[in-house]
């Protein structure tokens, strides 16, 4: 038996009304159910609007057409049940690690000791034990994002929503980024909704795989990603090489469509 | 003669750094001393040095100097506290921002100095008018600069506080006013330099007390080189004061390097 669904988005249209120029509508008819504890990627070439969506869902956004529901209520604005980790980290660049750790933490009625003692346990975890008083601009990308995943990971919030997370890093570091983040949600099994344009992310890390079409954004189909990743060497094998061949070549003809679309 | 506190590095940069100031102040001397420039006009530096001293044993350039500080910083840290929080305001609320950003684009380039007999026959001749004049004048700068930072704020911040619980006035007060702070702290300095301004010419022109006042007494009375004496500490205390403001703006913004 899987959980039951967590978040329910409805017939969700977006449009953008830039200050010059005409409306765009990025989100057309969206519904989507995303079941408790499940890694759901949103993928879809850039432009197709699965930020807004993933925004909507965060409450930064005002719902205009349809409706989202969060445990069976509909959402009214953010909150720390939905933690977010954007692509540009979005730390507090005057406040230091331990300080931006603790944001989440303050808002919160714990007694400072246990803040301190958690913020520190979730600093250890992504691994930045001895940069608690470093500034973000004394970081490098990959341990910002680690930083800003600590933040969000702090206050616990029972769902995670990640905006291309790993878009910012060099190959390297975002490998291992993406083994890390695995090996976090096995072990704290959040609700994660993971917006990425790359396939095999998107393979690795999630176990549904909701793909968009280029602009308007819609669901165009879900793909079941679930196999066994515990090895290493995963990305090699024929299982995730074939489902990765499945997708690109869903992928591809939007990719293709949204990259016309910029044409003038 | 070194000191060995110093290292010679540093002691060589400061040298350096102030070469320019102390060729001036051999020209000045000398151009005066060998009747370059009568010394009516250009009294000698040393001679100004000495009024210099007789101004500060006979307290007149500390109770002027005090007064005028007083007012300086009365004035300029309303122009802070008004204008920061007016900039603000308006980067969170449109309507504010319809009502007032007209009328300060509208004051922004007026010559404040224009507001000297305006200030004066509102409050008088005495400190009210001049606070009043330094905090008008002031507050505009510090009011863009609030302004532009906080709209400048990003909204991932803005979004991350949010979520992570922060009510609205909670957010206001932790991502829009640090995020404004490098702006505003800009319009600051550009404040500090006005108040300097707006200090003498007001006491120039209208005054009891002061700097300025003095500055327009002695050079009334033919004592130029205590003229010049009060001129040169107004201009010593200006530059002292910015230099303190930047190192402490350094401070406040280490974050950012």
């Amino acid at each position: 038996m899987r959980d039951p669904a967590q978040i329910i988005v409805q017939g969700v249209c977006h449009c953008y009304r830039p200050a010059v120029g005409r409306e765009v509508l990025a989100l057309e008819n969206v519904s989507l159910d995303v079941r408790e504890r499940e890694f759901l990627a949103l993928l879809g070439p850039s432009g197709c609007g699965k930020s807004t969506l993933l925004y909507l869902i965060g409450g930064f956004l005002p719902i205009e057409t349809g409706k989202i529901l969060v445990d069976g209520r509909p959402i009214a604005g953010p909150g720390p049940d939905r933690g977010i980790v954007f692509q540009n980290f979005a730390l507090f660049p005057w406040k230091t690690v331990r300080k931006n750790v603790l944001y989440g933490l303050e808002r919160q009625a714990l007694p400072r000791q246990e803040r301190e003692t958690r913020a520190q346990a979730f600093i250890d975890l992504v691994g930045l034990t001895g940069f608690e008083e470093s500034y973000p601009s004394q970081l490098s990308g990959g341990m910002k994002q680690r930083a800003a995943i600590a933040r969000t990971l702090a206050f616990d919030p029972r769902m995670l929503l990640m905006d291309e997370p790993f878009g910012a890093l060099d190959a390297q570091t975002r490998s291992l980024m993406q083994s890390e983040l695995l090996a976090i949600w096995e072990k704290t099994r959040k609700t994660v909704i993971f917006v990425t344009h790359d396939v095999h992310e998107a393979v690795y890390l999630a176990e549904r795989v909701a793909v968009m079409s280029a602009r308007p954004g819609r669901i165009k189909t879900i793909v079941d990603t679930r196999f066994d990743k515990s090895d290493s060497e995963v990305r090699r094998t024929r299982t995730f090489v074939d489902k990765v061949d499945e997708i690109w070549n869903l992928v591809r003809d939007e990719a293709i469509k949204a990259l016309e679309k910029r044409q003038p | 003669m070194s000191n060995p506190l110093v290292p010679k590095a540093l002691a060589s940069s400061i040298v350096a750094r102030y070469a320019p100031l102390l060729i001036l102040a051999l020209a000045w001397e000398a151009a005066s001393r060998l009747h370059l420039v009568s010394s009516l006009a250009l009294p000698p530096l040393t001679d100004v040095a000495l009024a210099w001293g007789e101004l500060v044993q006979s307290g007149e350039l500390v109770t002027n100097g005090l007064s005028s500080l007083y007012r300086a910083g009365a004035g300029l840290a309303l122009a802070i506290i008004v204008g920061g929080a007016l900039g603000i305001f308006m980067a969170i609320s449109r309507p504010t921002n319809a009502m007032l950003g007209p009328l300060v684009e509208l004051f922004y380039p007026m010559p404040k100095s224009a507001l000297i007999p305006v200030t004066v026959l509102w409050l008088g001749f005495g400190d009210g008018s001049k606070i009043l004049l330094i905090f008008l004048g002031c507050m505009l700068p510090v009011t863009i600069g609030a302004y532009n930072g906080a709209r400048g704020s990003d909204r991932h911040l803005i979004w991350s506080a949010r979520s992570m619980g922060a009510h609205r006035l909670r957010m206001i007060w932790d991502v829009m006013v640090p995020s404004a702070l490098p702006e505003l702290l800009n319009g600051v300095r550009t404040a500090l330099a006005l108040s300097f301004i707006l200090l003498v010419s007001s006491e120039l022109i209208v005054a009891r007390q002061g700097f300025g006042y003095l500055i327009g007494y002695l050079g009334a009375n033919g004592s130029y080189e205590a003229m010049f004496a009060v001129v040169l500490t107004v201009a010593f205390i200006g530059f002292l004061a910015d230099r303190i403001y930047q190192s402490m703006v350094a401070r406040v913004l280490r974050w950012r390097e």
